[in-house]
């Protein structure tokens, strides 16, 4: 055995109500500069949807993630050891910025300055790559509140495999379902992206598992951009260089949750560290896809365990983290209540961002043009949900829909368990029921609606201590440091001639 | 006399001049501005004509020029090899075919940056005077091979000699000074271009990733932890 600590994240999408404040705090901290222009590290996208990059999720146009074929261990789909030579001038599946969108600003000081005419002044879109005028035709939120959904939401590629029946049930009130899905980089135990680098300028961290890219060893071949299959690592057209979300290390190293934990009004974010056994990623990475999201929770492991607590003390993971480890409230949502499920396992990655699918719930129903509302639809079943359980399946379970229905089914007892507690309009057997039915208990179901509904930030971010301050010294005099700019290097960022 | 001190300035003086830049400004360039070391592509920005643009260029360039270092290096070889009529034709007929590969290449480089108005943004005047140079020079160099055949034979018994005083710092231009001005302009312009190598795009040939063939999938760094990789 052979632990590490991750620090990992969960969003809890029952709560996410599509502000883009986490994308905006983080393109203010990290992107707002010339060739990042078009990044958004985090993103908001509008589900069903083609979500940015446009259809990232159709692995037949982008070869992102792991391939599995028959027996044989998993390969980078898109250009691994073999294929790296012969594809390194140009990179068959790289996305191009017309996949993402081109980066554009308004020229305000027209406003200003117009000269004197019949019309009115208008601030005319320019575009941040050309300064030229540029005629805009896609953004990085283009089908936002599924602006245009017959067009955009039709091509999202988790609706395969839906029957007719599910399909109208998407449209089913108003026509419309939506939900919405933060993304970030999910810092995997198996990135593609690090596997795919020819430089070997990507790396995780030891300590906490954060992916990142040396941008000193980065060369520009490309290789990672292709290979993440969330095109969760973007390339920097001015520097030459790829960039991806850092999970604002340099906050957590001073115990601050990362922007967009941070900005997040509706508290969705919940930060914590993990342990898992890194002996067993082989293995697990080639299970089946079915077995996938069983895989990865096994591969996690009891921090409370007294025997883990003596291999993890003996694999030099501190106190200060095994005791992070152990007041995590991922740990609560992935492995005690398993609601927190991980976005397209299939790719083989091993995501460590988990997502509590959301509940999509009808309250009231349109009966003869009027909007009626009755007391045995106040929580519809989960079938009933508005988004079905096999789209949820397709997005969260590897296509498994038993995981998500489980997770699911969590969720609604803990409504109606809160319900006949505050409310008292539904008694105490009913809820009771959906409690024995989806194998919560009293206390957990308590501590699900805490952690879910009341949590401070203590609650949503255990953040680890770093001791960067040691890993420093071990390595260097401190002093080394001293004015350098945040990037670790003196000169700044000079763009190669 | 000043024929003389021509073929010094040129053949001696630009040389040694060219090849000490080249060597203090990469190294200079790696440890100051190792961030700076990118191939700086540009296949974001334009995806539709890239393939047909820049593949060419760098297979051919890239053989054109191991075959002028084998040519440098094991010259008896190659003249042992060129001593049958077909094997010479067939070395020969590759490297026009190359060369003749390099230059619609570098066209579709050019003509690509120049028509994309996104990739002209990216494109420095350095990099428009490295193309000017690359054009020149590998022009000059198909012309050569058109012109003044078999090549790859007084190479390995002009050129190669020439070179190596170069190498040995008892530099002789005999060889040089006899040659047509075509070819005495296609050396100058390659120590030109070795020279300004270390300032241009060019740097990123010198950091072609080879480790990645042997190295595990997965790289960790540990800050605290010497050398543990997984």
């Amino acid at each position: 055995m052979n632990i590490r600590s991750q620090v990992s994240m969960v969003f809890h999408l029952d709560k996410c109500i599509g502000c883009h404040t986490c994308s905006v705090a983080c393109k203010n901290v990290w992107t707002d500069r010339k060739g990042a222009d078009y990044m958004w590290w985090n993103n908001v996208e509008t589900k069903p949807g083609t979500g940015y990059p446009t259809k990232w999720e159709d692995q037949e146009q982008y070869h992102g993630g792991w391939e599995k074929k028959g027996d044989q261990p998993i390969n980078i789909k898109s250009t691994g050891k073999a294929r790296v030579i012969p594809n390194i001038f140009h990179n068959p599946y790289m996305p191009s910025m017309d996949d993402y969108y081109e980066p554009w600003t308004y020229d305000y000081q027209n406003l200003f300055n117009a000269k004197e005419g019949a019309d009115q002044p208008i601030a005319k879109p320019i575009s941040m790559v050309t300064g030229k005028d540029i005629d805009i035709q896609a953004g990085p939120n283009w089908d936002d509140d599924l602006g245009g959904s017959q067009i955009y939401a039709a091509n999202d590629p988790n609706l395969e495999g839906l029957t007719d029946q599910q399909r109208q049930q998407l449209n089913s009130v108003e026509r419309l379902v939506l939900f919405y899905l933060p993304r970030i980089c999910n810092h995997c135990l198996n990135p593609c992206c690090v596997a795919s680098c020819p430089s070997g300028a990507l790396y995780k961290r030891g300590e906490d598992g954060i992916v990142l890219i040396d941008q000193k060893k980065c060369r520009a071949w490309r290789s990672c951009v292709s290979a993440c299959p969330y095109k969760k690592t973007y390339f920097n057209w001015f520097t030459g260089k790829s960039e991806k979300c850092i999970l604002c290390f340099p906050r957590l190293e001073v115990g601050e949750a990362p922007a967009c934990f941070h900005s997040c009004v509706g508290r969705i974010r919940y930060l914590g560290v993990l342990l898992y056994d890194a002996d067993r990623l082989e293995e697990v990475a080639n299970l089946p896809d079915d077995e996938l999201v069983e895989g990865q929770r096994s591969l996690i492991l009891n921090p409370h365990d007294p025997e883990i607590i003596r291999k993890a003390q003996s694999a030099g993971i501190p106190d200060g983290v095994i005791e992070s480890a152990q007041r995590s409230p991922v740990y609560k949502f992935v492995m005690d209540w398993k609601i927190a499920l991980p976005p397209h396992i299939e790719y083989r990655t091993l995501p460590m961002l988990f997502y509590v699918p959301p509940m999509s719930p009808v309250i009231a129903n349109f009966e003869d043009g009027l909007a009626s509302h009755k007391m045995q639809n106040l929580f519809h079943g989960i079938d009933e949900s508005r988004v079905p359980m096999q789209y949820f399946a397709n997005l969260f379970g590897g296509g498994k829909e038993g995981v998500v229905r489980h997770a699911m089914g969590k969720q609604l007892a803990v409504r109606w368990h809160r319900r006949a507690e505050t409310v008292g309009d539904v008694d105490r057997a009913t809820a009771d029921r959906f409690l024995r039915e989806a194998e919560l208990t009293v206390e957990e179901a308590e501590a699900i609606y805490k952690l879910t509904s009341l949590c401070t930030f203590e609650d949503r971010f255990v953040i680890p201590p770093m001791y960067r301050e040691q890993a420093i010294e071990m390595i260097e005099e401190p002093g080394v440091h001293k004015a350098e700019t945040g990037f670790g290097f003196v000169g700044g960022q000079q763009r190669g001639a | 006399m000043s024929q003389h001190f021509l073929d010094q300035f040129l053949f001696v003086a630009l040389p040694y001049v060219c090849l000490f830049t080249f060597f203090l400004m990469t190294i200079y360039r790696y440890r100051a501005q190792s961030f700076s070391y990118s191939s700086l592509s540009s296949q974001f920005l334009e995806n539709k004509h890239h393939f047909w643009a820049v593949v060419p260029f760098h297979y051919g360039i890239l053989i054109v020029t191991a075959g002028h270092f084998v040519a440098f290096l094991i010259p008896r070889s190659l003249l042992a090899w060129n001593s049958v009529p077909w094997r010479l034709y067939v070395l020969e007929i590759s490297a026009l075919a190359f060369g003749i590969l390099t230059i619609i290449g570098l066209v579709g480089v050019i003509v690509r940056r120049f028509s994309s108005s996104k990739v002209r943004v990216v494109t420095t005047p350095t990099d428009w005077l490295l193309f000017a140079m690359l054009l020149v020079q590998t022009v000059s160099g198909v012309s050569i091979a058109l012109f003044y055949p078999w090549g790859s034979s007084w190479f390995a018994t002009n050129m190669a000699p020439y070179l190596w005083s170069i190498m040995k710092l008892a530099p002789d231009v005999t060889f040089v000074s006899a040659m047509p001005w075509l070819v005495k302009l296609h050396v100058v312009l390659a120590f030109l271009t070795i020279g300004f190598f270390p300032f241009t795009r060019l740097v990123h040939v010198l950091v072609i990733p080879n480790p990645y063939l042997w190295r595990k999938p997965q790289v960790v760094r540990w800050y605290s932890r010497e050398g543990k990789s997984r």
